[in-house]
């Protein structure tokens, strides 16, 4: 199959909507979901009719501010989220009224500007299609292009022209590790020949990090596409996708878009029409936050226990079952096609120097907007919380921002400033993870915070290695001891000689990275940790 | 070449076993699906227990103490059955951040539960869990399946006390 002839699909697709101009979009992701969003759409399908008219109900993907959920907005066929009129809150009691304005003047009580700077600044690369497209639709995706990263890469490239394209967009592990995507797929890809794996770590365990589900539910093919387009550049024809237990509706999505990709010939053996064939399963999680890490994620697809093993042999050299094996994050798979499509130099040119392209984060917390958003690298912290996240609810001030999940560090005020990416964040004691941000408010103790996620590496801890199973229990003894006034300074003390044993001598990154929250949080609200001490004294 | 034992008879003509047996079948009995096939006993009988562990086990060709390593090592497999009713109450950082704690002090104060337990009458089991992803409604539950977004010890104590 050629571009031509994906094209003609494509606008064939399209003509058959040919009749359709104007369309109300539901939000049917989790979290609209949650908050009533399939009463919503049943009611405004009846409010509308038989649906042979110039208008249609359609279900979509995330719109990114969940807070506000269920959104519905209406536009006009082709128009993206922008140009579209938006609503918050609605009810099924809102339906007919909604209906009604189709075609005339907006319903305002509902209205939800998408002109402010939550919607105005963003820039969607991996969310391009979400809220836009029916996540179930094979057809929609193609509509809209997709799949054209996939079918130019197998018709016009060799994989080592693909493997330049993603080398030259500068793409990093969007997992948190930031590992170069194109180091990466090469040193699979120069491996001899074989079996080889691609897996796609869907295990997103971080807590409050929500960017991986958002996209499986929002648009699916898109991950897909990525796997293929990666396992036709290093040479595998088998791809697992890794996902979490407690996403069953990101699950039921994956294999409606692996049906019916299969089903057109996008997947399976001699996809589009090449000598090329790659077949693609589905692994379920089942609840362990350490099978986030490569080696325990592969073990688990093998059926064990998901401990994680020591490296190197790296998985690119010896992964799943022995074999050479590709693990990318979701996110970063849902880069590829965009990358492949329109070049690896448009990618580059994107983001710092140092950190290309866009990331999605997920705002939560003591924050008036919160859900997703895609910026990107190198928009400011500040920028981020104060005018895209709205700043903080009920007249409290800032105190700190999460980021990085239990592997990363608290940041306050001081640092907000500085250009978010991979290094920067380092610098400052924490580090990107998957995506998720927690804003706190000056309620939140960050003694308690830091207790919060020992307990939370602690009972996750494996077992596998002492450091980290006899370390963090230490460790949130000694939290515990100080959170609730009754810590001396020796307890401190061993504490902070704790974090250090533990970071040097873990066998994985669970346990190398259990002490940031403590030492982040020692490191600039040192003040709140003495004033424990103190009260413990008197 | 290592001689393929038979396979196990179903425990009961329960027809659960054959959903079990069907998972199983489509993995090839292969070692590898074992967490594969746990799901499926859970998802078909709500827990595990040891008659279905010894079946697997059997099954899968596995030594028993692997099957129960590997049931007991990821959170999400249960050995005990659940109450009637099922309250997932999310600790993940958005939520702790926003008060679920209160939520489980609350329903703590209320039924006399903690986190993985059950009531005496069999009604309602509490259960906490890592991140439900509904961090934007936070603090959230999850309810019997449904996600209850923004909630309050009251408000969720309210919801529980519809419950039959």
């Amino acid at each position: 199959m050629h571009l031509e002839d994906l094209a003609e699909k494509a606008a064939e697709f399209r003509a058959e909507e040919a009749g359709i101009q104007r369309e109300v979009r539901v939000c049917v992701a989790a979290s609209c979901q949650s908050s009533g969003s399939l009463a919503v759409m049943e009611a405004l399908e009846d409010a509308c009719g038989d649906g042979k008219g110039t208008c249609r109900v359609k279900g979509v993907g995330c719109m990114g501010l969940c807070s506000a959920g269920p959104l519905v907005s209406i536009a006009d066929k082709d128009c993206s989220l922008d140009e579209s009129v938006l609503y918050r809150d609605v009810t099924p009691a809102d339906a007919p009224e909604i209906m009604g304005s189709v075609c005339g003047s907006p319903v305002e009580r509902l209205r939800c500007p998408t002109d402010q700077p939550f919607f105005a600044r963003q820039h969607k690369i991996v969310l391009e299609n979400s809220g836009f497209i029916d996540p179930d639709s094979f057809k929609g995706y193609v509509a809209v292009g997709g799949y054209a990263g996939m079918v130019r890469a197998l018709s016009e490239m060799t994989p080592a022209d693909v493997l330049r394209e993603v080398t030259t967009s500068g793409l990093r592990g969007r997992g948190g590790g930031g590992y170069p995507t194109g180091l990466k797929w090469s040193t699979v890809a120069k491996m001899p020949a074989g079996q080889k794996y691609v897996i796609c770590n869907a295990d997103e365990g971080d807590p409050g990090a929500f960017m991986d589900r958002a996209v499986l539910e929002s648009d699916p093919h898109r991950v897909l596409e990525g796997m293929a387009i990666a396992a036709y550049a290093v040479g595998a024809n088998k791809g697992y996708i890794y996902v979490r237990a407690e996403y069953p509706l990101a699950v039921e999505r994956l294999q409606t878009a692996i049906r019916k990709a299969k089903r057109a010939g996008f997947l399976g053996s001699k996809v589009a029409d090449t000598q090329f064939s790659f077949e693609v399963e589905i692994r379920l999680g089942a609840g362990a936050f350490v099978c986030g890490e490569e080696t325990a994620l592969m073990a688990s697809i093998e059926g064990l226990r998901g401990q994680p093993r020591p490296r190197p042999p790296y998985p690119a050299e010896s992964g799943l079952w022995g074999c050479p094996t590709l693990i990318n994050n979701v996110e970063t798979f849902a880069n590829i096609a965009p990358i492949v499509r329109e070049g690896g130099d448009w990618f580059a040119s994107i983001g710092t120097e140092r950190s290309k392209g866009t990331k999605v984060f997920a705002l939560a917390g003591k924050i008036r907007n919160t859900g997703l958003i895609e910026v990107p690298m190198g928009t400011s912290l500040r920028d981020i919380i104060e005018i895209i996240g709205g700043g903080i609810p009920d007249g409290k001030a800032f105190k700190a921002v999460q980021t990085g999940g239990p592997s990363g560090g608290c940041i306050p005020e001081a640092h907000l400033d500085i250009p978010v990416d991979y290094d920067s964040l380092k610098t400052l004691g924490t580090m990107m993870g998957s995506g998720g941000m927690i804003v706190m408010d000056e309620t939140s103790s960050m003694v308690d915070v830091a207790r919060y996620f020992m307990e939370f590496c602690m009972t996750e801890s494996c077992g596998k290695c002492i450091p980290c199973r006899t370390g963090t229990w230490q460790m949130h003894g000694l939290l515990d001891a100080i959170a609730k006034a009754q810590g001396t300074h020796a307890d401190l003390a061993l504490l902070e000689e704790l974090c250090e044993v533990v970071q040097a001598t873990s066998l994985c990154g669970l346990g190398q990275t259990a002490p940031n929250p403590v030492l982040s949080t020692l490191r600039y609200f040192r003040d709140e940790y003495e004033e424990k001490l103190q009260r413990a004294e008197l | 070449m290592t001689l393929q034992q038979a396979k196990p008879p179903l425990p009961s003509a329960d027809k659960r076993w054959k959903l079990v047996n069907a998972t199983m079948r489509r993995n090839g009995y292969a070692g590898h699906a074992l967490i594969e096939t746990l799901h499926s006993v859970q998802d078909a009988f709500g827990f595990l227990d040891e008659i279905s562990l010894r079946f697997v086990a059997a099954s899968l060709d596995l030594p028993l103490s692997k099957v129960f390593g590997v049931a007991t090592f990821y959170h999400i497999f249960m050995l005990k059955p659940k109450g009637r009713h099922t309250c997932v109450v999310c600790t993940g950082t958005a939520c702790y951040i926003k008060g679920a704690g209160e939520l489980l002090d609350g329903i703590q104060a209320r039924y006399e539960v903690a986190p993985g337990e059950t009531t005496q009458d069999d009604r309602l089991s509490v259960l906490s869990a890592r991140c439900v992803g509904a961090c934007g409604l936070a603090p959230a539950a999850v309810l019997d399946g449904d996600v209850l977004g923004k909630q309050t010890s009251d408000t969720l104590i309210a919801k529980l006390e519809e419950l039959d």
